[in-house]
């Protein structure tokens, strides 16, 4: 008796078989009214500053689903090594599964070699990643951290593509960060100096535009370590809930109550011994 | 629910979303302006410095005269990332090469790796590069590998969007045989009037002048560049 299908084992890597699909749809079946759903996008504001210590990076926290905030407190600023973090804007899914597997990358490397991770060693990773999958996953990164060569700064592109600046921002807010980065920017700033022009450069994109928003997050990496501050400054337009949503309870009345004892045989009992060599 | 749309590279997600500016949906470029002379001895690059995205400039101080080698430079144009991605593998090539000849390696082979890289996968680069360098057995090399993939050598290479309002100054003005000075002096004025007319040009022009003695990088910033009388 033949099998009516074949089993097949799943094939590694993106699978891009519903992009034509996607595409003949949008095109020719709806007539152009029918739209594939599109992915949850932090439209967002994240900056990094190079200071005099070390580096300083900052992000909104609001996380959109089209014109609904779906996160007023989300996470942009990903831990990556204990002396890396990466800001992500864009697809929230593939900068959140990026970075973490960026980071696993770097700790398996950390545990092979005994060394720490390099930001240059992050950023290839990150290039090498994302110009493999040929703009797909949508991830604008920065990058910031302090290694044994000093304080540095990269933003990797969607397409692979790599930079190095003393101050960047990115994401849809970041005309008008980069306005105040432009503008505020000086070699060799002091920590507070710093702290305040990335304040400044987040708070800028959240007035400025729609898709960023709510608090802002601050993080502080230097030779000494990190100071994650979430939030740095809390949104003053913050609602206080009008009323609780938990019920008491005794609020739903209990009519009757049957209670059905499950009878269970034990049909079988294997022992496994443990090789504890 | 993350579906990708289209097997269109330059289209990605953001086509209808509002809250995300249309340039986030471009690819970076650098819409550029590349050169490189011969001169007896060795070459001189030159590049200017600005990377778009659309209409945004993503970077305004790019170096876009990237080492392959000790003696062995490129200028890239083209998209950011497919020029990075091939200089590095380009530049990995080379090393192991090198290692293998136990000498340093010659301008014409970097110039055929990047050819054989840039032909083979034509269709889903975008990629217009000029190596160029000093060897001992051929002195100073200008090769041109534009987008498709096709390698000449020529004593004086211009490349990128910029460099089409330039092709009338570099053949008036090139003479075989000047000095590194003057070839620095003519590539600094060729960058500066293509920067001058190219809207995808600008920034800061960097040189760089690579001898069998070294390598020497300078820059002329924004407001040292020289100015014509038209402007």
């Amino acid at each position: 008796m033949s099998l009516s299908y074949v089993l097949e084992p799943p094939a590694s890597g993106f699978s891009f078989e519903n992009s034509t699909r996607n595409a003949i749809v949008e095109n020719s079946l709806g007539n152009g009214n029918v739209k594939t759903p599109s992915p949850l996008k932090t439209g967002t504001t994240i900056a990094g500053v190079v200071y005099k210590d070390g580096v300083v990076l900052g992000a909104d926290t609001r996380a959109t689903s089209s014109e609904v905030v779906a996160d007023k407190m989300c996470a942009k600023i990903h831990y990556i090594a204990p002396n890396i973090y990466c800001c992500g804007a864009g697809t929230a899914a593939d900068t959140e599964k990026t970075t973490e597997m960026l980071s696993s990358n770097l700790a398996i490397f950390s545990m092979n070699s005994g060394r720490n991770p390099r930001l240059v060693m992050a950023a290839n990773i990150l290039q090498d990643i994302l110009f493999r999958h040929k703009g797909q996953i949508g991830a604008h990164l920065i990058l910031g951290g302090v290694d044994c060569t000093g304080s540095h700064l990269y933003t990797v592109g969607p397409y692979g593509s790599m930079d190095k600046m003393p101050y960047l921002a990115m994401g849809s807010g970041d005309l008008a960060a980069m306005g105040i980065l432009e503008d505020g920017f000086k070699l060799n700033m002091e920590l507070a100096d710093a702290k305040t022009l990335v304040r400044d450069a987040i708070h800028a994109g959240i007035m400025s535009d729609l898709g960023s928003g709510n608090n802002i997050d601050i993080c502080v990496i230097s030779r000494k370590g990190v100071d994650y501050i979430r939030p740095f400054q809390e949104s003053q337009f913050n609602d206080k809930r009008q009323r609780k949503y938990k019920y008491k309870a005794g609020t739903t009345p209990v009519l009757s109550e049957t209670i059905v004892p499950l009878k269970l045989d034990l049909v079988e009992e294997t022992v496994q011994l443990m090789e504890t060599a | 629910m993350a579906l990708c749309t289209g097997a269109n590279q330059t289209e990605p997600l953001s086509q209808n979303h509002d809250l995300v500016p249309d340039w986030t949906a471009h690819e970076v470029r650098t819409g550029t302006t590349i050169m490189a002379v011969e001169f007896d001895g060795g070459v001189v690059m030159g590049a200017d410095s600005r990377t778009t995205t659309g209409a945004y400039i993503a970077n305004r101080v790019t170096d876009k005269l990237t080492p392959i080698h000790d003696r062995i430079f490129c200028c890239r144009s083209g998209s950011a990332a497919d020029t990075q991605a091939i200089a590095d593998v380009v530049a990995y090539q080379l090393d192991l090469h090198s290692i293998v000849m136990n000498e340093p390696p010659q301008v014409k082979t970097a110039a055929n790796l990047f050819r054989r890289f840039c032909y083979r996968y034509r269709e889903e680069l975008m990629a217009g590069i000029i190596v160029a360098g000093w060897d001992k057995r051929g002195g100073g090399q200008v090769f041109t590998v534009p987008i498709g993939g096709m390698l000449v050598r020529q004593p004086v290479a211009v490349g990128g969007s910029g460099s089409s309002y330039i092709y009338g100054f570099v053949d008036e003005n090139f003479k075989p045989g000047m000095s590194k000075e003057e070839c620095l002096c003519f590539t600094g004025k060729a960058l500066a009037l293509a920067m001058e007319r190219d809207g995808s040009s600008g920034g800061v022009a960097r040189l760089a002048a690579i001898t069998e003695a070294g390598l020497e990088r300078s820059v002329i910033l924004g407001n040292q560049l020289p100015t014509f009388s038209s402007s």
